[in-house]
């Protein structure tokens, strides 16, 4: 990606200064991918996840959809479904060799050896073990009850309490799970984008910070009638974090400075900002000195979803409704397709007439925008007041739940849901069993390894396909796994 | 090849791992097995404590850990159950506190004013029970809430007068970790007693990182990074100052390390802890440790769990002060010899008037009782 900026690095046309070639605005067979909605759509369509298969991507490329002259490559070998074509068999095959698998199956391996280091970190199984040949059993017991015990009880924080009163108690640990989750689906929907259009995007905590400075604000500072000022909230949340996104874009578009080193250093002087503001009067709580501001007002507030017994609240619902968002954008639209294009290969995007720098920059906003809105949900959702912790780690349980989403929206959707539920039921886990809450971190870091390297997860359980062929689809998934920023 | 290649190296790693656990299990598993126990232990009482830790856990060596210690002794001494959770998050306040009062907790205790509000809520909502927080108090009282607060001033004013008179170099230096009204209520304590001293011999010690007047000093701006506090302490040792005072929790480490080359070097430099007796707690500074300035949150923690238990809960704040040993400066252990006798003698009779009253120590972040 960065060497698509960098001026006379080859004969390639510099994006800024020389115009890129625009394609033609109809449906001509000009030997460029379209710009026209309705193949650009179709095309989109067909390639559900580019990074997968690049060969057939590319060859997808040129027909455009179809809109082109047929390529010598038989339309049977494109990944593209076609209408008719048979889909069970490539389904299979994508289900065994693929990623949907392997994401399973690394979150067994992870809660197993998690199961094993809870059972060595209990006493019980310390003093059975010290008498293990004389009777086994009550070793065996300990660590089988240890390690069960401890997950019961993180489901039972997590997902249904049998002991909870009535339907309402029972579920109670449902909606802290889906409360948790909405800032981590949010901000990992930005960094899932930004890692499709090839952009490492770890400025989430930065650009939650920034959102949370407004939206704070205005929550607690401005007057304004109900409905309004929850509005007015959610913009200026929305505008923080996509201006702090959006001037990384510019940065990396303009200068070719790399959007790592960018967005860890926005993220210090969030950071940094909010802590001095914190200190100054316009955000201090009057009549205090400690670095914590008002209450927001309650006109601010997100309203809760089912009363006040849970912490439940709308921001949920925006969350679901960004998943459908950046699925759109990804999948149906020119901008998405755009996106997808650049992360591919910005040298081929470039040529093929796409700005990349207005793609970089718009998905830096929207990467942002969406961040903002984790950081929305967290002063007018769960917290209620802005402090330097306002942004906890969701910025990179962010960049966590992005790859084991697989850069996908709704599979970032079920990885927030997955580290939510972790996060809801480790609470319960620590109050019940007495399990450190470090191991629940334990069980997501190994999560997030073995997701990173599936070829160990599939030598672990005997997957790895012994044909020759399949090597390449290894490679293609590492690819996958960063969103093709690898 | 490949495949095969692997193959023999699984075999092999497994046979290793067999072997090694097998050995490890020969070693200590030939414990004999306990008879059945029929000693239940004596714990009668249904009394629960219960305490939720800010995000920095129970390990953060400063009020968490403290105040978590002080349950566990309650636990041992009064035969009570408890409970604890870590917060990762701020988010994980009200949850936690939520699961405390649903474990059946009696008295929670709370740490830290980023709990003000989770705390309020739920004791709000939960008049039957009973809370209390360490470091915070409230404008406006609430009836189930015990705030624990210090006047730590008044030791650190001790500390302060201790280093103006131990100085060498008459220059003195302090840092702390984040401009919170805990931790600047040392630095204005310290400066205090600095000034005291100056005052009383007419002698003119310089303290370095705080201005009392203006409400600014040096800040390493969180309370994990040591290197940033052996950065601080260099620069200090390098305008001239030869004590410090780091109020920055695990970051005074980096201060230790700093001053300890200091003195590989040959300089006669010193450091004062706080929180707690650093000569028992960061023993590889001992060599250096000239005193702390402690705040005796475990035995607060434990008091207010006692009363509690007995049914004599009250609301009223427990404030810690030099006259009710809740704040102390620590003996000089090794380094009783570098005090004079003059200067100790000196230090009791302060500590005397202050816990009278005689002596008034003023810091904008005192507790307002």
């Amino acid at each position: 990606m960065s060497e698509n900026n960098e001026p006379r690095h080859s004969a390639e046309p510099d994006p800024d200064r020389i115009p890129a070639p625009q394609p033609p605005k109809s449906q001509s067979a000009a030997p460029q991918p379209p710009k026209s909605h309705a193949t650009a759509a179709d095309t989109a369509a067909n390639i559900e996840t580019p990074d997968e298969d690049d060969a057939a991507y590319v060859t997808s490329l040129d027909t455009a959809g179809g809109a082109m002259q047929p390529s010598a490559v038989p339309v049977s070998a494109q990944s593209g479904s076609l209408p008719g074509a048979p889909e069970e068999e490539s389904l299979m095959r994508k289900i065994f060799t693929g990623n949907g698998i392997v994401t399973i199956l690394a979150v067994l391996l992870a809660l197993i050896l998690g199961g094993l280091l809870i059972a060595m970190t209990d006493k019980v199984v310390g003093t059975t073990a010290g008498y293990l040949f004389a009777r086994p059993t009550d070793f065996l017991t300990a660590v089988w009850s240890a390690a069960t015990g401890s997950y019961v009880a993180l489901f039972q924080g997590a997902v249904f309490n049998p002991r909870g009163t009535g339907a309402a108690g029972q579920f109670a640990p449902l909606m802290e799970t889906l409360t948790i989750a909405t800032p981590l689906i949010t901000a990992g929907l930005g960094v899932a984008l930004a890692f499709r259009a090839g952009l490492f995007n770890i400025g989430a905590q930065g650009q939650i910070i920034m959102a949370g400075i407004l939206a704070a604000w205005v929550g607690f500072a401005l007057d304004l009638p109900v409905g309004l000022h929850l509005l007015l909230v959610l913009l200026a949340g929305i505008i923080g974090g996509a201006v702090w996104g959006g001037i990384v874009g510019v940065l990396k578009a303009r200068t070719g400075a790399h959007e790592v080193i960018v967005t860890i250093m926005f993220n210090y002087i969030a950071l940094y900002l909010l802590r001095y503001l914190l200190d100054t009067d316009l955000f201090q709580r009057p009549g205090e000195s400690t670095p914590i501001s008002p209450i927001l007002d309650a006109s601010a507030l997100y309203p809760l979803l089912f009363g006040s017994q849970y912490r439940l609240h709308i921001g949920f619902l925006l969350a679901v409704a960004a998943t459908v968002f950046v699925s759109w954008l990804l999948n149906r639209s020119t901008l998405g397709f755009e996106f997808r294009a650049v992360g591919a290969n910005p040298k081929a995007a470039l040529t093929a007439g796409i700005n990349v720098s207005r793609a970089t920059i718009l998905v830096m906003t929207i990467a942002g925008g969406l961040a903002g809105l984790a950081g929305v949900a967290q002063v007018a959702g769960t917290e209620k007041v802005l402090t330097d912790g306002v942004a906890a780690t969701y910025g990179f349980d962010a960049i966590t739940v992005a790859l084991l989403g697989r850069s996908s929206p709704w599979g970032t959707f079920a990885a927030g849901l997955l580290f939510g539920a972790f996060r809801a039921g480790a609470v319960q886990m620590q109050i019940q069993t007495g399990t450190p809450i470090d191991i629940v971190l334990v069980v997501q870091s190994l999560i997030v390894l073995f997701i990173a390297a599936p070829p160990l997860v599939r030598a672990i359980f005997g997957l790895n396909p012994r044909k020759k062929k399949a090597a390449p689809a290894v490679k293609s998934q590492q690819a996958a796994a960063t969103g093709g920023a690898a | 090849m490949k495949n095969s290649l692997r193959a023999t190296l699984k075999r092999g790693s497994m046979a290793g791992v067999a072997t090694a656990g097998a050995a490890a299990l020969l070693l200590t598993g030939c414990g004999a097995a306990p008879t059945a126990s029929s000693t239940a232990t004596a714990t009668a009482s249904n009394y629960t404590g219960c305490i939720v830790s800010d995000s920095g856990g129970f390990d953060d060596q400063s009020f968490n850990q403290s105040s978590y210690e002080g349950l566990k002794k309650a636990e041992k001494d009064l035969g009570i159950k408890t409970n604890q959770a870590e917060s990762k998050t701020n988010n994980d306040f009200e949850p936690n506190l939520r699961a405390m009062v649903s474990a059946g907790c009696n008295l929670t205790v709370t740490v830290g004013f980023l709990l003000g509000d989770a705390t309020k809520t739920q004791a709000t909502a939960n008049p039957d029970k009973h809370f209390a927080i360490i470091d915070f108090g409230y404008e406006t009282p609430i009836s189930n809430v015990k705030p624990i607060i210090y006047d730590t001033a008044q030791a650190a004013f001790l500390a302060g007068y201790l280093a103006a008179g131990t100085t060498k170099t008459g220059t003195v230096a302090t840092f702390g970790g984040i401009k919170i009204p805990t931790v600047t209520i040392f630095m204005d304590g310290y400066a205090d007693g600095v000034k005291y001293y100056n005052e009383k011999k007419g002698t003119d010690v310089k303290v370095l990182g705080w201005d009392k007047a203006k409400q600014d000093g040096s800040f390493t701006g969180d309370f994990e990074k040591q290197d940033k506090g052996k950065q601080f302490t260099q620069n200090f040792l390098d305008q001239g100052a030869d004590i410090v005072m780091p109020v920055a929790g695990p970051v005074g480490k980096g201060a230790g390390a700093a001053l300890q080359e200091a003195k590989a070097a040959g300089k006669d430099v010193k450091l004062i802890w706080v929180d707690s007796d650093g000569f028992l707690t960061a023993p590889d500074y001992k060599d250096i440790m000239l005193s702390s300035v402690m705040k005796q949150m475990g035995e607060a923690v434990e008091t207010v769990v006692k009363e509690d238990k007995d049914g004599k809960f009250s609301n009223k704040p427990y404030v810690g002060t030099l006259a009710n040993d809740g704040v102390q400066l620590a003996p000089f252990h090794d380094m009783d010899s570098a005090v004079s006798a003059e200067l100790k003698s000196e230090l009791d009779q302060i500590k005397k008037d202050i816990a009278d009253g005689k002596l008034k120590v003023e810091s904008a972040a005192s507790p307002k009782v």
